[in-house]
């Protein structure tokens, strides 16, 4: 016998399914008498510094097909590379932000101020980046991955360098398309697959 | 500087892929997940303030109609503690819950069961964790209902949760059965946890003490989330 170790199991993840919106997004499906309004509308408020940026995508599964029940959130830093809640943040940026593809195309739209760099622990410096959790109907644990941008220099991120080959970086490299507007496709499955993190 | 995360036990989870359940079989990533330390970025989180919360946000039976009717069903109390992997409660975390109504129909376009809505149930609500890591909230017990993926499946009752800890990589969406439902050992979605200690967690046991008679039933129902690694011998940039 040993000593008995006081630590508790991470209670298991279920899909958050077909009717995930109700809870989450409820607006979504016309559920409007319940809250004021759904929870992270918008990652920053009127004012806030830094570069507007608005970044479209769809979530495609293993046939190519764009999800129609989708739900995503972002997290992210402000302009200066501070977290919401740290000193010195910006007021005007909450950084959290959940949205939906859009229940006809498939089509999520992202509205936000482009993040500043952020040192990881060991004081190297990552790229700018957002933080996307995907759920859907058939997604059994939520999946992790990251929004970087093609226009800032993302050569010495750290979290790139890991990926070993160079095709994959580019599943997580939003592709500017002019006036601050980016496209970013995430692939569940298959040719193109996105990469999905465990951290 | 915030803490590390522990490293998810993956183990403690469904697999990604899992053919019983026939939606995730072309949403599954193939690829491994990519294996980092947690940093910044996954260890802060949106702080959500009591004051997002109105008066019958944790109430299903009555926030849809904002008080000015019941809905129908069974009245039930589910409360539970939300703790963290080194077994410290998580306070101030937001809980939301979803689920359909006493008939086993949910609210939604998409959802064609003959069970009719009940005019008086919308099926969501929220509520945030005490300083003890408690919450609770008051609703009717959902019904079971069937759903399009074997030739006859139905999903045992259930409830929705999604939790907020205080660092973004704790999330987590999961669903609450209740004891003795027979449908629990048929259904493929339950069947995604290998594991039959997890499985037996996501369980609700009837709660007699929590009950008030003559009212409702109460089910309790504790949530674990991700912990993070607190030491001395962290390896951090001097003058962090």
């Amino acid at each position: 016998m040993v000593q008995k170790l006081e630590r508790l199991r991470e209670t298991a993840s279920q899909t958050g399914g077909p009717y995930v919106h109700i809870g989450c997004l409820p607006s979504f499906t016309g559920i409007t008498s319940i809250f004021p309004e759904d929870l992270g509308r918008s990652p920053i408020a009127e004012g806030a510094r830094g570069e507007i940026v608005t970044i479209t995508g769809s979530v495609y599964d293993g046939t190519g097909w764009a999800l129609r029940d989708a739900m995503l959130e972002s997290w992210q830093p402000d302009a200066s590379g501070i977290f919401p809640g740290h000193e010195g943040a910006d007021p005007a940026v909450s950084g959290f932000c959940r949205f939906a593809a859009d229940k006809d195309s498939g089509e999520f739209t992202l509205r936000t101020v482009k993040p500043g760099a952020v040192r990881a622990r060991d004081g190297t410096l990552q790229a700018p980046h957002v933080a996307l959790w995907i759920t859907a109907r058939g997604i059994n644990v939520g999946l992790q991955t990251r929004i970087y941008f093609s226009d800032e220099d993302n050569s010495a991120d750290p979290l790139l360098a890991r990926i070993e080959q160079g095709p994959r970086k580019q599943t997580l490299i939003a592709e500017a398309t002019g006036d601050g507007s980016y496209r970013f496709d995430i692939v569940l499955q298959g040719p193109g697959e996105t990469v999905f993190l465990d951290m | 500087m915030t803490d590390p995360l522990i490293p998810r036990d993956r183990s403690a989870h469904p697999d990604a892929y899992d053919p019983g359940y026939k939606t995730s079989v072309v949403r599954a990533p193939t690829m491994p997940l990519l294996s980092l330390d947690s940093g910044p970025t996954e260890e802060t989180g949106p702080v959500f303030g009591h004051d997002l919360l109105g008066p019958l946000d944790h109430d299903l039976t009555q926030n849809f109609t904002q008080g000015a009717g019941l809905a129908m069903g069974e009245r039930i109390l589910v409360h539970g503690r939300v703790l963290d992997e080194n077994a410290r409660p998580v306070p101030h975390a937001l809980v939301e819950v979803w689920q359909a109504n006493a008939g086993g129909r949910y609210r939604h376009v998409k959802d064609g069961y003959t069970a009719p809505l009940d005019p008086n149930f919308g099926g969501a609500g929220r509520c945030m964790t005490d300083a003890q890591g408690y919450y609770e909230f008051f609703t009717v017990k959902p019904g079971a209902y069937p759903w399009p993926n074997r030739g006859n499946d139905w999903r045992p009752a259930h409830i929705h949760f999604s939790l907020f800890g205080h660092a973004f990589a704790q999330r987590l969406i999961t669903q609450m059965y209740f004891e003795g439902d027979p449908l629990i050992p048929l259904c493929p979605i339950a069947a995604t946890v290998k594991d039959r200690s997890q499985l037996d967690r996501l369980v609700a046991p009837l709660d007699m003490a929590m009950s008030k008679p003559m009212d409702f039933l109460a089910y309790k129902f504790d949530i674990v989330l991700r912990g993070t690694r607190q030491t001395m011998f962290e390896n951090k940039p001097e003058g962090a």
